[in-house]
């Protein structure tokens, strides 16, 4: 089924006139391998047209010119031949048809959402990758450990990363390896991808996300088994704890952030990320969903809103300065607005509609009013996984 | 080297200027400062010269207050050279940035600007440069071309105009006072959105638009009124020149594909005025609706913008190798196939959203199908050199390097619509050395062909032939050094929009860009200096009325044509009817009926001046000022359906007297 690679690679190596690294060109990883095929499979089907339009483009008005010796030639009736509307057609057509084939193959056999266990590559690694204003955040759900602006990843095996965001949309994008995909708040997406062998790969946000979004760039390091333990094993070491505490003084907007680690990982961190609840008083996203299926907050709910305000928190001006907002008030209590003072200083207004999401089922009735300090649901972000 | 926040920057809002403050005056930034001083020095050495010389009643009564279709054309030109500088300007300043800002130099521009200076170059570039350019052309071509008298709505025609310069006006105050939108030509939220954008730049942006689109959205409601209703008699549909049927095409796209856009800023609008919460994380808002409902519009926007210049290339590879256009009815089909199809692929702009498998096959596979009809156009104006005899002309030079840059940008588009592929070029500079293909190799290549073609017709004289020539050779090599160094950098998986970037390998090719970018500087100044050469030697360069031996109906009047167009009516007989008239000996009757024609009035400039009024006062929150002016354009609105003086006629003898005139010139 790959046979055509490697004429491809000699192909694409011809490009490589520089020193630069054409990631596109010339991935390290199966993933970046078939789309550059594909590219290049796109590229020489397109080229049957496209080259000798390009030259009658040229020819044409040269070989046609007024000024020429011998006009005999010249038809000024010619408006109109059925060969040649169906060549016009039916070759274009033709090459869409088998390009269409090639892209519902590829579309499939890449998406990103599909796991790479078929390639028969050692176990996967997972990854929990945060876009945050404006470093990553990697975190390693199997290992306990997490990282900022590096990412390590065992050569040869596939990773798959779970993506999201802290606040705006961004792309995880290490070209070496493979495509991207964009990375959203409230949301989760996923990619696949994997390293064939070891080196060290550029990886950025590839979507604009505000002032910082050029320093969103972190490092790639693909590493055999013991030099990525060796890796783990130092995070452990140097490392601090991510704690939701230590996670909300990471969230805040900083720029051309430094390599730091975390030793260990708060359970269930992650979905709350996800969730947008990290802050004490959030209601996560799920059971703000929930909630909703179930007739929402109605009337009485309004007085919680600040549980479901979560982006009231900052606002940064072009230099990534936080500006102050004006506050933002609630009948029930005050925005909580995530300042040193902020998580946790919710007293008391939402105490009396707590509900425990796990058993909404007795309380189908029952309109969910902003269940405000509600525990955060271990795994409950799941099911906003967007397939 | 990580920067804290450190100031804090508390807002406060006054009943009279709203959330203006001094503070808001750019007056530390030398380039702005630099740029508001050439302007205002520039801005009074005009007013004098035209004070000096008299000149404000006619610029008044003949043009600003004008609905001749003719004018507001000339004037939609005139506005987009303008802002194409402005554009432009923002263009060189990125490149620079670019050519400066590697591996750990910050170069000159911080965030803060770079990214008002790329967002400000996208909406400029496509809302108030390409958009007033096609819409210019249409405006001043097509009713000619279908032997109309003028638009169906020229009250209308003007009042569009002027909202749209509007609109531009209202980006070009951000400059100086405030700031501009820093979130991408798009503006996607939440990025977009209160919290994230909190200045007053996301606010010029989104009134900017929404005025401007008021114009545009009114005016393909009023060139498809014109063409249904207004064609010659004897003209059917398919009798229409190509660049007719274009227009026609494009103006049904801009009516249904504006109203959404219209709606996606309202949406975005009460999101950061009065808190919706349509597209924020919290209370449940999704980003990911804004993202499709903005290319649900952005998409058919592209087309817009290059199907009359298919129109346009039509005309021209016609006339200049002397044959009819090849396959005149596939022709219409493809353009017609291209506006269905361009509403079902909007997706293939976000692919990397995480859409299942068979949702990008869709429309990665729908996008390909475009290239189709694409493609058949393409041959088709092969086919009409084909055993023609073709003049070299300018207008020529540039179809025949829209022709072969344009092609290219096709088949990177079509990589860039599958969707495996596009996972890696997604937002890489390859993505925009794309679109600057078709755009430039299309979209301003076919207008710099249309506006050399065309000028004849408008002024009665031709364009300097070596000033359009040096323009041409810079913009193309230009061109070509400015974006395939970005294809290759693309292909290294670079990103768009970075205001520095840690590779110091990647700069060379930055630094070519950035000559490439000078080079297309030449070929802009070359035209202004075309122009200015031109205009100077106008005796020498006046031609006749039909200079290039042409087909369509346009060249059947005067140059430049009287402001009736056509002293009678005609009746057309097939498809190129200046062609048959040439062919049978056409003359005109000599004995004219009084002409009935519309009235210039100022509603319209004032309507407009009004809007931008308002949309300051909205930007800045005054919230007194926005009432007012609210108020004041219904006011003038229904002020002037007391206006019954709307028309006049010409009378016989100075119709003959024109057409006398005419003859002789």
């Amino acid at each position: 089924m790959f046979t055509i690679r490697k004429p491809l690679l000699a192909a694409a190596g011809a490009l490589l006139l520089t020193g630069c690294q054409y990631n596109v060109l010339s991935p390290q990883g199966w993933v970046g391998e078939q789309q550059r095929d594909l590219l290049i499979l796109s590229t020489l089907l397109m080229l049957i047209v496209i080259v000798p339009v390009l030259f009658m483009s040229v020819y044409f008005p040269l070989k046609y010119r007024a000024d020429r010796e011998n006009t005999s030639d010249y038809d000024p009736e010619f408006e109109h031949s059925n060969k040649l509307e169906a060549v016009v057609w039916g070759v274009p057509i033709l090459i869409i048809v088998v390009l269409g084939y090639y892209t519902a193959v590829y579309t499939h056999r890449l998406d990103p959402y599909r796991p790479l266990d078929y390639l028969d590559a050692g176990e996967p690694i997972e990854v929990q990758a945060v876009s945050l204003d404006w470093k990553w955040l990697f975190i390693y759900p199997e290992l306990g450990v997490a990282s900022v602006n590096e990412l390590a990843i065992p050569a040869g095996r596939p990773v798959n990363f779970s993506l999201t965001s802290s606040t705006v949309m961004n792309t995880l994008s290490i070209p070496a390896l493979g495509g991207m995909v964009y990375s959203m708040a409230g949301m989760e997406t996923k990619l696949h991808l994997i390293a064939d062998s070891e080196g060290t790969y550029e990886g950025r946000s590839a979507h604009y996300s505000g002032p910082g979004f050029a320093g969103m760039v972190f490092e790639t390091m693909s590493m055999n088994e013991d030099e990525f333990n060796g890796w783990v094993e130092n995070l452990r070491a140097e490392g601090q704890p991510l704690t939701a505490e230590s996670y909300l003084a990471l969230e805040a907007p900083t720029m051309n952030d430094p390599v730091s680690y975390y030793s260990s990982v708060e359970d269930g961190l992650f979905d709350r990320i996800v969730g947008l609840c990290v802050a004490e008083g959030k209601v996560c996203m799920s059971d703000m969903m929930m909630s909703d299926m179930h007739g929402g907050g109605g009337l009485a709910g309004i007085a919680d809103g600040a549980a479901y305000s979560y982006d009231r928190e900052r606002a940064i001006d072009g230099f990534g300065r936080s500006i102050d907002l004006p506050e933002v008030e609630w009948h029930g209590g005050h925005g909580d607005d995530a300042g040193e003072e902020g998580h946790g200083g919710h007293d008391g207004h939402e105490a009396q509609d707590m509900h425990d999401m796990h058993d909404h089922g007795s309380h189908d009735d029952a309109r969910l009013t902003a269940p405000a300090t509600l525990p955060h649901a271990h795994g409950a972000a799941e099911d906003k996984d967007m397939n | 080297m990580a920067s804290e926040p450190t100031t804090q920057i508390v807002e406060t809002i006054s009943p009279i200027f709203g959330r203006l403050t001094l503070d808001w005056i750019p007056y530390h930034e030398p380039i702005l400062v630099g740029t508001f001083s050439a302007i205002v020095l520039g801005g009074i050495a005009v007013l004098a010269l035209m004070t000096y010389f008299k000149l404000w009643a006619p610029l008044w009564n003949d043009w600003v207050t004008s609905v001749d279709h003719k004018k507001i054309g000339i004037m939609y030109m005139i506005l987009g050279f303008i802002m194409m500088v402005r554009g432009f300007a923002d263009a060189l300043m990125m490149r620079a940035q670019q050519a400066m800002a590697a591996g750990g130099s910050e170069g000159y521009l911080p965030p803060h600007h770079y990214d008002q200076v790329f967002t400000a170059h996208g909406v400029i570039m496509i809302f108030f440069v390409a958009m007033p350019f096609v819409t210019g052309v249409m405006n001043y071509v097509m009713p000619l071309q279908i032997g109309a008298r003028d638009v169906a709505f020229p009250f209308l025609n003007n009042f569009s105009f002027w909202m749209t310069v509007s609109g531009a006006l209202l980006v070009n105050i951000s400059l100086f006072i405030g700031e501009f939108a820093r979130v991408g030509w798009l503006a996607f939220p939440p990025l977009s959105g209160a919290n994230y954008s909190h200045g007053p730049g996301m606010d010029y942006y989104l009134w900017a638009l929404q005025i401007a689109g008021v114009g545009t959205t009114l005016s393909g409601i009023n060139l498809i009124a014109t063409m249904l209703k207004m064609r010659a008699p004897g003209m059917k549909l398919m009798d229409m020149p190509i660049f007719s049927w274009t227009s026609l095409i494009t103006n049904v796209l801009i009516v249904a594909a504006f109203p959404v856009l219209t709606a996606t800023l309202a949406l975005l609008t009460l999101d950061r005025y009065l808190d919706f919460r349509f597209f924020t994380n919290d209370f449940g808002g999704n980003a990911m609706m804004y993202v499709n409902l903005i290319w649900i519009w952005g998409h058919p926007e592209v087309y817009i913008l290059i199907i009359p210049c298919f129109g346009i290339i039509s005309e021209i590879v016609s006339t200049f190798s002397g044959k009819p256009i090849f396959g005149y009815r596939t022709m219409v089909m493809a353009t017609a196939c291209i506006m269905v199809l361009s509403f079902i692929v909007w997706l293939h702009h976000f692919f990397t959203m995480g859409s299942g498998a068979d949702v990008n096959t869709f429309f990665g596979i729908a996008t390909m199908i475009i290239a189709v009809p694409t493609g058949v156009k393409i041959f088709n104006w092969l086919f009409t050199m084909y055993k023609g005899r073709v003049r070299f002309e300018v207008p020529m030079l540039w179809t025949i390097g829209f022709l072969v840059t344009f092609t290219i940008g096709g088949m990177t588009g079509v990589l860039l619509a599958v969707p495996p592929v596009d996972f890696q070029l997604h937002n890489t500079l390859f993505l925009i050395a794309h679109f600057h293909n078709v755009i430039i190799g299309g979209v301003v290549f076919a207008i710099y062909a249309g506006v050399t073609y065309w000028w004849p017709k408008v002024f009665g004289f031709k364009l300097n032939d070596t000033w359009g020539k040096r323009s041409f050779w810079f913009w193309f090599v230009g061109f070509y050094f400015a974006f395939m160094p970005l294809y290759a950098l693309g292909l290294m998986g670079v990103t768009r929009r970075m205001n520095m970037y840690p590779d110091a390998a990647w700069q060379p090719y930055f630094i070519v860009a950035a000559f490439g970018a000078v080079l297309i500087a030449l070929g802009i100044a070359s035209t202004f200096i075309g122009f200015y050469v031109s205009i100077r030697d106008r005796k020498a360069l006046a031609v006749g009325s039909d200079p290039w031996d042409a087909r369509t109906l346009e060249w059947a009047t005067q140059s430049p044509p009287a402001p009736y167009n056509f002293p009678e009516d005609i009746e057309v007989v097939g498809r190129e009817a200046f062609w048959h008239m040439k062919k049978t000996g056409f003359k005109w009757s000599g004995k004219y009926a009084p002409i009935h024609m519309p009235k210039g009035t100022a509603t319209g400039v004032l309507i407009s001046a009004v809007a931008l009024v308002f949309g300051f006062a909205m930007v800045w929150y005054i919230w007194w000022l926005a009432i007012l002016s609210f108020v004041g354009m219904l006011a003038i609105g229904i002020g002037h359906t007391f206006n019954y003086n709307r028309d006049y006629y010409i009378p016989s003898d100075v119709v003959t007297a024109t057409e006398a005139k005419g003859a002789t010139a």
